[in-house]
């Protein structure tokens, strides 16, 4: 098992003739992923030509894309400017999942699109996020396949690279993965840690689960309190920006509303009180996972 | 993006809100002929994108033009917290009955802008939400609909016990909050919001922070960018389309991706070593990249060691190996350079790099230890 994509993931791709879009569709495809539509306005008719002999019908709008193929699963590669219009559209034409890659979507647009996608039911991973990855089973988004393999650690990360970095340590260890999520690090997304820590709790396959924080906000406090509450997994962790300089902060509003400074240290210490072992070096991880599993 | 106090004022202004009057000057002599205009004692107020402008001396009251022009003189061109002051505002001095707090911003947990207003309002308004959160009342707003008339009015009743107050704040947090949306604001803040003896409603001091994902379809905004309010080595930074941050060590680091960075910056510390900078050359191997973020290293003179920290994912290791040699041919660097690339063939980049001369790793720590030992020789 794996959570949110599997192998019966069928894949609707926003921006499919794009720069990215284009090249992430061709490796997801490589990868094994049942990529079954694209959507590019006026290009409807067309077709995507993948690697392997595949083709890639492409529609209009998503609304014509659901109809035609009845996909479960969209990705957005649009660009910042379009980025929020088309989450609004894949929710309102009923898609269940929506993993936005764009990066620099305005977070006035992700107040509005936040509560579209609620209301359509619907669930979106990120904006800015680097998707996710089920070894051996789906990829959707830009997670290179070749750094994780099938295994039992869940692995949920708000930073792109950092996340690589943690699956390809655990991969060389021969450490494999049911999932790899990358939920993104805007201040408003789609699907946060505790989604995803409830998640790998009721996936039969996951053992154990990494979580990978960084500075600012309070999600790693909150998702600190879930492991505690609701989980029986064992979770290790590991906060970004133990020695970022306090910024050049302007303004009181920030420290008002969350009532904390997000540092390192606070977030370490909520992982620590709620029973979660924490490294203090990524490489750490591979130790701390072998002694849980 | 941060706008000055003068700028976030006439946002304001734009939309309603009442500010006193008063202007902006860059030299003693505009501080002197304003202050004669204003006719009154006037408050000259360094503008700088810092807080604790006041303990720093960078406001001060004047009761003549005269004063005006010598405090300016004092003012214009200190440093507050490493900043140069190059202009400030001179406004009429209000005699204040009561200081209340205003402000608005994007809440990660109620995923709105949310309001937050206060009848404690001044300097000490964090110490307020600290010991007396109470005294701070929050209201999020559903940007589908917007600020809704019976809500700008409930939050002035929170702070006004008088009609005519209550009326004139009301407009106010229609227009800060019209002034929110319309600037793509992350943050936007009256603090002190004032009543006069007379009874009048007046945003005396604002902030405004714009978020950067929102000038591209504001152009007229991104006009108020002060590049002489950041390091210099930051613009070049952003017009290269890389994140940098200066810092205070000598271990100077190129890692593609913020969180990376940010680990590579605690592993140095954790070694005992200090960070030059934070730099994060994102998901691209193009060379040009390469050789903007190794002249930016370079111009800092503290940088003993260049630290590269790359995850080849998407982007390719031999890539961004080829284009480590090519910027190195480009300009001449005089000091060691420490590099870890892994990931997508890690094993052909290391072979390149050999071959040009570098050595390389694909252990973080290995390479991190080797800075650090590097950098305190």
């Amino acid at each position: 098992m794996s959570i949110f994509i599997d192998k019966d993931t069928r894949l609707i791709v926003q921006g499919i003739t794009g720069r990215d879009g284009s090249l992430h569709t061709r490796q997801a495809i490589e990868y094994g992923t049942q990529v079954v539509a694209g959507v590019t306005p006026g290009k409807g008719g067309q077709s995507f030509e993948g690697p392997n002999g595949v083709n890639v019908p492409i529609f209009n709008t998503v609304e014509d894309a659901m109809a035609a193929t009845g996909a479960n699963c969209s990705v957005i590669y649009v660009p910042p400017p379009f980025a929020a219009d088309a989450i609004m559209e894949a929710a309102g034409a009923g898609v269940p999942f929506i993993v936005a890659i764009t990066e620099g979507v305005p977070v006035l647009d992700m107040t509005r699109v936040y509560r579209h996608v609620k209301d359509n039911g619907s669930r979106l991973l990120g904006p800015n996020c680097p998707g996710l990855l089920s070894p051996g089973k789906s990829k959707v988004g830009i997670i290179p396949g070749q750094i994780a393999t099938p295994g039992p650690v869940g692995v949920v990360s708000r930073s792109g690279t950092l996340t690589y970095e943690v699956a390809y340590q655990l991969t060389a260890a021969g450490i494999g993965q049911t999932t790899c999520v990358g939920i993104g690090g805007d201040p408003i997304n789609g699907t946060s840690f505790i989604d995803c820590l409830a998640e790998f709790e009721k996936d039969p396959e996951t053992q154990a689960v990494v979580m990978i924080g960084e500075i600012g906000g309070t999600d790693e406090q909150e998702a600190a309190a879930f492991v505690k509450q609701h989980m029986t997994k064992p979770v290790v962790g590991f906060i970004a920006g133990q020695t970022a300089p306090p910024g050049r902060r302007m303004g009181h509003a920030g420290a008002i509303i969350s009532g904390s400074a997000g540092t390192a240290a606070e977030k370490m210490q909520a992982f620590e009180d709620n029973g979660i072992l924490v490294m203090k070096r990524p490489s750490e991880v591979v130790e701390l996972i072998r002694s849980v599993l | 993006m941060n706008i000055h106090e003068y700028q976030a004022r006439e946002l304001l202004k734009a939309h309603g809100v009442a500010v006193p009057d008063g202007d902006v000057a860059a030299t003693p002599d505009e501080v002197e002929q304003i202050a004669r205009r204003l006719g009154r004692t006037v408050v000259i107020k360094a503008q700088v994108h810092a807080g604790g402008r006041g303990k720093a001396g960078g406001v001060k009251l004047a009761q003549t033009p005269e004063e005006a022009r010598e405090h300016a003189e004092r003012i214009l061109g200190m440093q507050i917290k490493g900043l140069t002051v190059h202009k400030v505002l001179v406004a009429p001095a209000a005699d204040i009955a009561s200081e209340a707090y205003v402000g608005i911003i994007v809440d990660r947990k109620t995923k709105s802008p949310v309001f937050m207003v206060s009848r404690e309002g001044g300097i000490d308004i964090e110490e307020v939400a600290a010991t007396n959160p109470e005294a701070i009342v929050q209201l999020p707003v559903d940007t589908r609909y917007g600020l809704l008339p019976f809500q700008a009015y409930y939050l002035a009743t929170r702070l006004f016990d008088s009609l005519p107050q209550q009326r004139a704040a009301a407009k106010i947090m229609t227009g800060l909050y019209q002034t929110f949306i319309d600037a793509g604001a992350s943050l936007a803040e009256i603090n002190p919001l004032v009543t006069t003896p007379e009874g009048e409603v007046l945003a005396l001091d604002a902030k405004i922070n714009i978020d950067d994902n929102e000038l591209f379809r504001r152009p007229a905004l991104e006009q108020l960018r002060d590049e002489t309010a950041e390091p210099e080595a930051e613009t070049q930074a952003r017009e290269a389309g890389l994140t940098f941050i200066k810092l205070d060590g000598n271990i100077g680091a190129c890692v593609n991706g913020a969180g990376l960075a940010m680990a590579t910056m605690d592993l140095i510390k954790y070694y005992g070593g200090d960070p030059a900078n934070f730099l994060d050359i994102g998901g691209s191997s193009n060379p040009e990249k390469v050789v903007n973020a190794l002249r930016i290293i370079t111009s800092d003179p503290n940088v003993k060691v260049i630290l590269f920290n790359i995850f080849g994912g998407i982007t390719r290791c031999d890539d961004v190996a080829n284009g480590i040699v090519t910027a190195t041919q480009r300009i001449d660097i005089k000091v060691p350079l420490v590099i870890r690339l892994t990931g997508t063939n890690d094993k052909l980049a290391i072979e390149i790099l050999e071959k040009a001369g570098f050595s390389a790793t694909t252990s973080m720590d290995e390479v991190v230890q080797k800075a650090v030992e590097l950098a305190g020789k």
